[in-house]
């Protein structure tokens, strides 16, 4: 299969131009081509010479790749299915929440991080998503034209696949391509020292990381990750930075039945963050077959928003979206179709 | 921190046990950042040797996709490789113990065994050939018939054909034993779930996996 034109960034565009004996400012041409307008073939791309379209169509494909499949909640959010360049399948979810249009892009196909209460830790890893899988997630949806924010809290761990989330973030935010604020964008991580350290230099996008308990032990029953980069490593890193002006950092917090919901919690919580600017957002637990964890109750829930808030710790309860198309947090799976290949 | 090679023996195909100076103390189980000072990120290997052997050693194989393993492998005793300090938390407990690993990730194990941690522990390997079974001789003296072999890539004289898993379709998870995993994330999630399916509460379960 030839190479994809989309997902390159304006460097790449220009390199390969140059390379195909086209003049320099071919590779801005393309950017404008294939972000900033609606085609979907090097054919329409009507300012470039016959002669480059036909030497572009000989080495390179346009790369845009249609949802295989759509299904749409009771809330109205929808899932999207993909195959993608390798041909393997991920899921997109598109969350609309008022004037809002929120996309939860995969960054991998499956995870290897075998988090105990992840959906798509359970498929293992299949491979790893261009920055074209990555932002055709968001091109190739019927919303495309209404998207306001952009999370990638679908399929994979983000920074096991840096390189190319950060490629995709370049071509969303630059200039050059979709022009998106890096305000809109949310990546979330269960906290890879190394590629957060990356993430946080190389890109302005908000940070979520994935804590779920303040306890070294429980982490690590839920989290192989904390065995290898602990949470206290993790929080260390994040207090070098300023999140006091327009980036944001974020926790993410599942709360389950009697294991993660208690007084000794919060108050290890509250040391733990103590001094960092920050929201924690309390998810419920979306049960995966054969999980030995339970979701807490409401009143729990409830209780648990309200100490952490007491004790000066900004908390809120996430929305539950798209469960019964199995689109909410940490359901998304196309373990069922690997191997289907075609 | 510099180090200096001294040993780098291709034990099987394309699979690698790296020895420097040992400069730290460690937990056996722990790992250390290896790389060699160039634009490649160091990765993290689990230690496998001794807390008390005058080397430390890695066990590694040569990935093909991988940027670090191919260069890992050409090194000569007399080279350079950079070494961290050892971290991370899959250590030993003095508890009775059931060890499982796929391919490499026998490492932590052999480094518990030689530390003196567990030598009543039961150890399921499984790998996809025959020569994929390192350390097979020691493994054989120290635990005996506590040494379980599964190979599924061919048949291997003494060891169950099939995945690690296998295991448990003739034997109930044993009791009042903790379960450490290490290796791909498919075994690890894969033989979790088995385990707390056949009752095992799942603080009992303790993974490593090789992201």
């Amino acid at each position: 299969m030839k190479p994809a034109l989309f997902g390159k960034t304006l460097n790449e565009l220009t390199e390969l131009a140059v390379a195909l004996g086209l003049p320099k400012f071919t590779g801005k041409q393309l950017a404008d081509w294939l972000y900033k307008k609606e085609i979907d073939s090097i054919e329409s791309m009507s300012n470039l010479s016959k002669k480059a379209r036909a030497l572009l169509a000989e080495n390179y494909c346009f790369g845009l790749h249609a949802p295989a499949k759509v299904q749409e909640s009771v809330d109205g959010t929808r899932k999207y299915l993909f195959k993608t360049a390798t041909e393997n399948f991920i899921e997109t979810a598109m969350i609309p929440f008022k004037e809002r249009r929120t996309v939860c892009v995969s960054s991998q196909v499956g995870c290897k991080m075998g988090c105990l209460f992840c959906m798509t830790g359970k498929q293992g890893f299949q491979g790893q998503l261009s920055a074209g899988d990555i932002v055709n997630q968001i091109r190739s949806i019927a919303e495309y034209n209404e998207v306001t924010n952009i999370v990638y809290m679908g399929m994979g761990e983000p920074f096991d696949n840096l390189d190319e989330v950060l490629k995709s973030i370049e071509i969303l935010t630059a200039e050059w391509g979709y022009a998106m604020s890096p305000r809109r964008i949310t990546v979330s991580s269960i906290g890879i020292t190394p590629g957060l350290i990356r993430f946080l230099n190389e890109s302005e996008a908000h940070l979520a990381i994935s804590l779920h308990t303040p306890f070294h032990e429980e982490r690590q029953q839920l989290m192989p990750v904390q065995i290898a980069y602990p949470l206290e490593e993790v929080i260390d890193e994040i207090r070098r930075w300023d999140f006091s002006g327009q980036r944001r950092v974020s926790f993410e917090y599942i709360v389950f039945h009697g294991l993660n919901d208690t007084v000794r919690h919060v108050k290890e919580l509250c040391r733990l963050l103590n001094g960092i600017r920050c929201r924690i957002n309390l998810i419920r637990f979306h049960p995966v077959p054969g999980t030995p964890l339970q979701g807490t109750d409401e009143e729990t829930l409830q209780w648990f928003k309200d100490e952490l808030n007491k004790r000066g710790l900004l908390t809120t309860i996430r929305a539950s979206r798209g469960q019964d198309i199995y689109a909410a947090c940490g359901l998304l799976s196309t373990k069922a179709l690997s191997g289907k290949k075609g | 921190m510099k180090q200096t090679v001294l040993h780098n023996d291709e034990i099987a195909p394309g699979v690698f046990w790296l020895g420097v100076d040992r400069k730290h103390d460690f937990k056996a189980g722990q790992t250390v950042k290896v790389g060699l000072g160039d634009d490649l990120p160091p990765r993290i290997y689990s230690i496998c040797s001794g807390n008390k052997d005058a080397e430390l050693r890695i066990l590694f194989n040569i990935k093909e996709d991988g940027a670090l393993t191919p260069k890992l492998a050409k090194l000569k005793p007399g080279d350079e490789v950079r070494i961290s300090e050892p971290g991370g938390s899959f250590i030993g407990t003095p508890e009775p113990a059931v060890w499982i690993a796929t391919g490499t990730g026998i490492a932590p194990f052999f480094s518990m065994l030689k530390s003196g941690l567990r030598t009543d522990a039961i150890l399921l390997h499984g790998v996809r050939r025959t020569d994929q079974f390192y350390f097979r001789d020691i493994w054989e003296e120290m635990l005996g018939e506590r040494y379980h072999r599964f190979c599924s890539g061919e048949e291997s004289a003494g060891a169950m054909r099939g995945r690690v898993n296998c295991f448990f379709d003739v034997h109930e998870p044993p009791e009042g034993r903790r379960f450490y995993l290490c290796g791909q994330a498919s075994m690890c999630v894969e033989m979790r779930d088995l385990l707390i399916a056949r009752g095992v509460p799942f603080t009992d379960i303790v993974t490593e996996i090789y992201f």
